[in-house]
């Protein structure tokens, strides 16, 4: 079977009969759920089964059946699998669908997202809004009846290219002010729309001055354009004096429609555009799209390429954290110095990756049933030199460097809180999670590839704040450095793929889920084959981006000086959290 | 929190100082030898790196390892007679694995029945949308198409290759590849081996 679901055993349809029925098409999994009582399944979920992480929430076209269905993964933060429910709706437009933001709060942005690609409507949502695409945007481009202006095919290969390809090049039929389709009665030209009024409308939460005073809110924009929001992230806070009143991330400055990308490519193809999600850590984007497409082909990789795999989503991981940690102190004020202490060991890890895979960052390095090649001569003795010398000396140096600096101390101890709750209520993932006291760690809570072998400790601090977040990725990089030491010492011989390397995979058709715990949190990939060359469905739960929920609820109250640190210590890249 | 009285200040004031002082310590060891001589700059990439690490791009540059890749070219085998025969036969499997479809091939046909002859007619790498994932070379089942090792592609006008361009003889990749490429030519001799003893 392609998805093996330990949760068909708990018979979840006696429990509650009349409400779901399991999913019988092949390969897939889960519950199909009655629309109407979604609420109430949901909160009995949470509340009694103990399901209290909303891993993933997002929708899919069956546009030949004329039907929309949104899929949830729920998980418990105590470990252990998860769970995939479904409900189906009629294809119309718009699709209307109860909002699960009242009993899961991490679902916001998600479902704001599937309003914006699919045209889905939560009803009972409190801020219903696009979110990557601009208000005024013609259509929910993710249907599958949606194309985009020059459309040229449904899928890769395109047929222009061979055996008749003489070039055109792609500028020549794309010219400026041509390229683009508005909404039926849409006229640029005499807009009066105003695109921020709704952004505005959701913020302004203004409630009287508890002494009677008369004092304005103010709106300030912290970005696009703005060094410290890593990229073009651009906050709109609600400022009461200089403590923030609400708060709201608006993005999609740089979004690409990865998914829609994706469902054109064939599934090889999409192992490079993944590197360009996280592009600090590629190594772990391609993890999770092979284990998901592994799970539907039913492939086990071989167990050097095993090995292989864990060392490099380790560095990732060390490569990402030390890049965060230099960037967090950039935001804080430190400028440059500690970023390029960080960096100097960072770029020797991207020497390795490069040796690799042949790039420092866009690696593009794992396969279906293992990886691409095999470790060059020369690397192995190099990954031993770092990780056993240099490394774990290095960490301590810029750990003596920075942690006890008072500076650091006073703006990271107490500030930009997240509480347990709220963690787990807001979806967040990754050392934010752990930050704030959950120990939930997908290496350990659901053991993907062979995490199972390594010893290492589940990093976890309790205080919830900026200084712990930064805390935790000190302490994640030790813990990685041990698992690269094991995996070295472990190292078996052998072959690297276990398949044949084919240009293009049969993939059976199915549902698959796969994910690994990203330098950033949960990294999933959602992948649905109809068995075609091209998946039908393909989305990616991006931990930047889920992590951005809890984003607001940490800022109110603080100052809007720590807005920028929060930010930091959130650890977002742009890449991911747009597509 | 405020207890310790910039004391972790000063301490993290000592790490920057003695990472100053490495600088030149580590200028002194190897007396004008760290830069600009190949030898100071793989120390400089080394796990035994103290100091400033920065390579002074252009007038020093790093040597790329074998498997770094960029934009692809066409591998031609250098006959006795000064032919250059390609490798590639336009079966177009790395313009059907592309992900950004950057490869476009026309493929000739006799000119006399009209059917098509193995051999690319045009062949163009739209450089600037290639995003040198490496899939075509690592898919090729001929050996005729690899990834190239050279980075520097500014230039005036977009960086679209046509057949003449991306030509480069087997001796230009064995020089950057040695490994890979003594790996292949032993498989495809082996290959071309088994054939003829199946002809046989």
């Amino acid at each position: 079977m392609a998805n093996p679901a330990p949760v068909q055993t708990l018979d979840l349809s006696a429990r509650f009969p009349g409400v779901l029925s399991p999913d019988t098409r092949p390969g897939y999994s889960g519950w199909m759920v009655e629309n109407a009582r979604l609420l109430e399944f949901a909160a009995a979920l949470r509340d009694d089964l103990g399901y209290d992480y909303l891993s993933s929430v997002t929708a899919v076209d069956y546009l030949p059946e004329g039907k929309m269905e949104v899929v949830y993964h729920v998980y418990k933060t105590t470990g252990g699998p998860g769970l995939v429910f479904k409900i189906q709706v009629p294809r119309a437009d718009p699709v209307e669908v109860p909002s699960l933001v009242s009993i899961y709060p991490g679902a916001e942005l998600q479902e704001r997202e599937a309003w914006d690609l699919f045209g889905i409507k939560f009803t009972g949502h409190p801020d219903l809004r696009r979110i990557l695409m601009w208000e005024g945007f013609a259509g929910h481009p993710m249907r599958k009846d949606w194309h985009e202006p020059y459309f040229e095919e449904e899928a890769k290969p395109l047929k222009s290219r061979w055996p008749d390809g003489t070039l055109i090049m792609a500028e020549s039929k794309n010219q400026y002010g041509d390229n683009i389709a508005y909404p039926k009665g849409f006229n640029p030209e005499s807009q009066t729309f105003d695109p921020e009024k709704a952004l505005y409308a959701a913020l302004r939460t203004y409630q009287k001055d508890e002494l009677g005073l008369d004092t304005d809110h103010i709106i300030v924009n912290i970005g696009p354009q703005h060094p410290s929001t890593h990229g073009v992230f651009r906050v709109a806070v609600v400022l009461d004096g200089e403590k923030i009143v609400n708060l709201k991330p608006v993005m999609g400055y740089l979004h690409r429609n990865h998914e829609k990308i994706g469902e054109r490519n064939t599934f090889i193809m999409n192992m490079p555009y993944t590197d360009r999600l996280d592009y600090l850590s590629s190594m772990s984007n391609n993890f999770g799209y092979a284990l998901a497409v592994e799970k539907l082909m039913n492939v086990k990789p071989t167990e050097r390429a095993e090995y292989i795999r864990v060392m490099m989503a380790e560095m990732t991981r060390i490569a990402n954290h030390l890049m965060a940690i230099g960037a967090l102190l950039n935001d804080l004020g430190a400028f440059f110095t500690p970023m390029l202490y960080a960096l100097e060991e960072r770029e020797l890890l991207l020497d390795i990756f490069e040796a690799v895979s042949g790039s420092r960052m866009m690696c593009n390095y794992f396969r279906f049933g293992g990886v691409a090649r095999d470790l060059p001569e020369g690397v192995l003795p190099k990954i031993k030199d770092l990780f056993f010398e240099r490394l774990p000396r290095k960490i301590e140096e810029i750990d003596r460097f920075l942690s006890g600096n008072e500076i650091i101390r006073s703006r990271g101890i107490g500030q930009g809180v997240l509480t347990a709750e709220d963690a787990i209520k807001y979806s967040a993932a990754g050392p934010l999670l752990r930050a704030s006291g959950i120990p939930y760690d997908v290496r350990r809570a659901d053991p993907y590839s062979i995490y199972d072998r390594f010893e290492f400790d589940v990093v976890v601090r309790t205080n919830g704040d900026i200084y712990d977040r930064l805390m935790v990725r000190f302490d994640e990089i030790r813990q990685s450095i041990r698992i690269v030491q094991q995996a070295v010492k472990q190292l078996p011989d052998g072959p690297v793929m276990a398949l044949k390397p084919m240009y293009q995979v049969r993939v059976p058709p199915g549902e698959a889920y796969g994910r690994v715990e990203g330098p950033k949190g949960e990294l999933g990939f959602y992948v649905i084959s109809n068995g075609k060359p091209t998946p039908w469905r393909y989305h990616v739960r991006a931990p930047s981006f889920i992590n951005l929920t809890s984003f607001g609820p940490i800022c109110i109250g603080q100052k809007v000086a720590d807005v920028v640190a929060v930010l930091g210590s959130i650890d977002i890249v742009l890449g991911e959290v747009d597509r | 929190m405020h207890d310790m009285y910039g004391k972790g200040i000063l301490k993290g004031l000592g790490v920057s100082l003695k990472r100053f002082a490495e600088t030149y310590l580590d200028d002194l060891v190897w007396l004008g030898k760290r830069y600009r001589t190949d030898k100071g700059i793989s120390h400089r990439l080394s796990k035994d790196a103290r100091g400033i690490f920065t390579v002074q791009y252009p007038e020093e540059k790093i040597p790329v390892p074998e498997e770094f890749r960029f934009v692809p070219f066409l591998v031609y085998d250098e006959g006795p007679n000064g032919e250059k025969p390609l490798r590639c036969t336009s079966c177009g499997i790395c313009a059907k694995v592309c992900p950004p479809q950057c490869i476009w091939i026309v493929r000739s046909t006799d000119p006399v029945t009209g059917r098509p002859i193995p051999d690319p007619a045009k062949f163009f790498v739209d450089g600037d949308i290639c995003m040198n994932c490496g899939l075509c070379a690592e898919f090729c089942p001929f050996d005729a198409i690899k990834m190239d090792h050279d980075y520097e592609l500014a230039s005036f006008t977009r960086n679209v290759y046509d057949i003449t361009m991306l030509s480069k003889s087997a001796g230009y990749y064995e020089s950057i590849r040695p490994a890979n490429a003594k790996r292949e030519d032993a498989a495809r001799a082996a290959k071309a081996a088994t054939r003829i003893g199946q002809a046989e």
